[in-house]
């Protein structure tokens, strides 16, 4: 058993070298699929691209001209980039904070034989139980009481808190396929239990480290009701709850929403699409025995 | 392939218990103590000593995660229940205790029922919508062939933007001046266009597309990933039998796809059961009821936050909690049994 067997992979296609084309029909049904997908985020970045009275005038229609004053305002203003600082920020910390933490706790989980081992586990695990939704009214209790409301703190604890228990175990399985003569190696060459975590143990679960952190972070980054109770405060937004205040404030404006939505939805595609391969294979690895 | 439990408890042995002739291929001679920089010189050390610094040790990893966890987590949880108890403002230690009254009153209003109702019709709908939707589109893209990974990641993306990013978006399009009802004008089939939102006999099924357009990209990469562990041999193995595409499907690929589907299936009834953000982002808390599309989560939020009760807010946090967690153990001893032997909440635990 090697570290390699827990890693999660995206398919990879037997051998090397092109791939045969598929017959017609399966490509006419993944376009019209894929063009299904794809037509409303369409909608809302092209939609930004026009004026109020050429969506006014027909709602289905390209821009003619295409107007760039959407965007333009959009980008110079000082809310949207406070809440795309905040955002950042609340992500960021969060997802330094889960894998911190996590790792941490994956590690004596995975590596320590001790009495309660299977006890703190199954603490752990029974998280997952609790999804945010149904903790959330006395979260916000216990975040005021902390006197955290309307600061990013009181959104990042409860989120590195939420993120653990699949963290946990994602990681535990990772950290206990690292071979025990690796270990013994590293020990007879006088390398600490604590040594070897940071030496041995960190390099070796990276592949397990970055899918957990790229989960958290668009967790995060998404995240939608804790701010919405935590954060009531205008400079304190993050983007999900400046888009619905932005939504709410221009309604009439809907050319101009559709391009404060479409730039707030950047930063995830463009996440998105560099670590594609690991979200993606960091699911199928989640379900993959 | 399958879903397998990992308990924590079988497994690996720890280092500590690891002498040199346990079975494992070290070269040096005796016991080498993990803290010791001079293996082979020194006796080993006293164990009391040694246990002390792993204590120490799983203290210092395990506390800080522990703590938030226990703080953020635990601790609001088992106050929902104790909250739940009282009829609360939420300001200073809750006093007015009413016992089962707050449970009384959710169980007999007719607007709890109303969204108890729409959250069943989503938890059926989404599997019945999804499900087969996505099994045929795994199934179209499992043959390797050419931009089969374009086409995967392309329709995972709705599934990575933010439900209020999505939720803005659809409600702008699906307005009754909107994008859809203008598009179905111009290529002629006005007749259909609809008060898509507001109309309380389509809203639910608009919520409904909506649900499936952003969540059906998940279903097809969990499928994927199980279509993926069957061994090609079988498949070839059939094929040299001469058993047809479409029999190889139905007799090898979905029995052997059956613990990744029941996965797949669990985690949308628990996801429909909890669904608030799409829902509070396009028809609003006032809205939702009115339109018929209110959720059990919407309700919480409706009446316990945003009316300052939040004595009532906790007692539907706990009731929504008791139904999915009745639902999970049903499902869990029911259905999941074959697959998991362990406890529910292993069932990621790959």
């Amino acid at each position: 058993m090697t570290a390699s067997i827990a890693l999660p992979r995206a398919r990879r296609p037997r051998g090397s070298g092109t791939l045969p084309w598929g017959s017609p029909a399966i490509y006419f049904v993944g376009f019209v699929v894929v063009a299904l997908m794809l037509a409303p985020i369409a909608y809302i970045i092209i939609g930004g691209f026009r004026t109020n009275s050429q969506i006014t005038a027909d709602p289905s229609a390209l821009p003619a001209p295409w107007v760039f004053a959407n965007y333009a305002e959009v980008l110079v203003s000082t809310t949207f980039w406070g809440e795309v600082l905040n955002s950042t920020v609340a992500a960021v910390v969060t997802t330094v904070g889960v894998v911190a933490l996590g790792l941490m706790a994956s590690y004596v989980l995975a590596r320590y034989r001790f009495k309660s081992r299977g006890l703190l586990y199954a603490v752990f695990a029974a998280g997952l139980m609790f999804p945010m939704t149904v903790a959330i009214t006395p979260l916000y209790l216990v975040v005021r009481n902390l006197g955290l409301t309307n600061s990013l703190a009181g959104v990042i604890l409860p989120q590195i808190a939420f993120a653990l228990p699949t963290t946990i175990i994602i990681l535990v399985p990772f950290l206990r396929a690292i071979p025990d003569e690796i270990e013994e190696a590293a020990s007879i060459d006088g390398c600490s239990r604590l040594g070897f975590f940071w030496r041995m143990v960190l390099p070796l679960a990276l592949p397990g480290v970055i899918t957990v952190g790229i989960l958290a972070f668009i967790a995060s980054w998404n995240s939608y009701i804790l701010p919405l109770f935590i954060l009531n405060n205008e400079a304190t937004y993050t983007l999900p709850l400046g888009v619905q205040a932005f939504a709410s404030q221009y309604s009439v404006d809907t050319a101009k929403v559709l391009a404060f939505t479409s730039l707030s939805m950047i930063p995830a595609l463009v996440f998105f699409s560099i670590f594609e391969r690991r979200i993606v294979g960091g699911l199928t690895g989640a379900v993959k025995g | 392939m399958s879903v397998r439990t990992n308990s924590p408890a079988e497994g690996r042995v720890d280092a500590d218990d690891v002498t040199a002739g346990g079975g494992t291929p070290s070269p040096a001679p005796g016991r080498v103590a993990a803290t010791s920089p001079r293996p082979g010189r020194r006796p080993r050390p006293d164990r009391p000593r040694r246990d002390h610094l792993k204590t120490i040790e799983i203290a210092v990893l395990v506390g800080p995660a522990l703590i938030v966890f226990l703080a953020f987590v635990i601790f609001p949880v088992v106050m929902a229940g104790y909250y739940g108890f009282f009829r609360w403002k939420g300001f200073g230690p809750p006093t007015d205790f009413i016992g089962l009254q707050n449970y009384v009153t959710i169980l007999q209003d007719t607007a709890f029922h109303e969204a108890l109702w729409h959250n069943a019709i989503i938890v059926v709908m989404s599997l019945v919508l999804q499900g087969p939707a996505a099994l045929l589109l795994a199934l179209l893209l499992n043959r390797p062939m050419r931009g089969q990974s374009v086409i995967r990641v392309l329709i995972f993306v709705p599934y990575v933007l933010a439900e209020v990013v999505v939720g803005t978006g659809w409600s702008l399009m699906l307005q009754s001046e909107g994008a859809l009802n203008g598009l179905l004008e111009k290529i002629g089939l006005g007749g259909l266009a609809q008060d898509w939102l507001a109309d309380p006999d389509i809203a639910i099924w608009t919520l409904l597309g909506i649900i499936t357009w952003k969540y059906i990209g998940f279903a097809v990469i969990l499928f994927l990933a199980g279509l993926q562990g069957i061994p090609q041999e079988l498949t070839e193995a059939a094929q040299i039998d001469g058993a047809s595409y479409w029999q190889i499907q139905r007799r090898i690929t979905l029995p052997l796809l059956g613990p990744t589907l029941r996965i797949w299936a669990f985690l949308s009834i628990i996801g429909s059961l909890q669904l608030f953000d799409l829902v509070y982002i396009i028809w609003g808390q006032y809205v939702a009821s009115t339109a018929g599309t209110s959720t059990m989560a919407t309700y919480m939020v409706a009446n316990g936050r945003n009316a300052g009760n939040y004595g009532y807010g906790n007692a539907v946090a706990v009731v929504l909690f008791l139904i999915s967690l009745v639902v999970a153990l049903v499902y869990q001893r029911f259905v999941l049994r074959r697959d998991t032997a362990g406890a529910l909440t292993e069932r990621t635990g790959r």
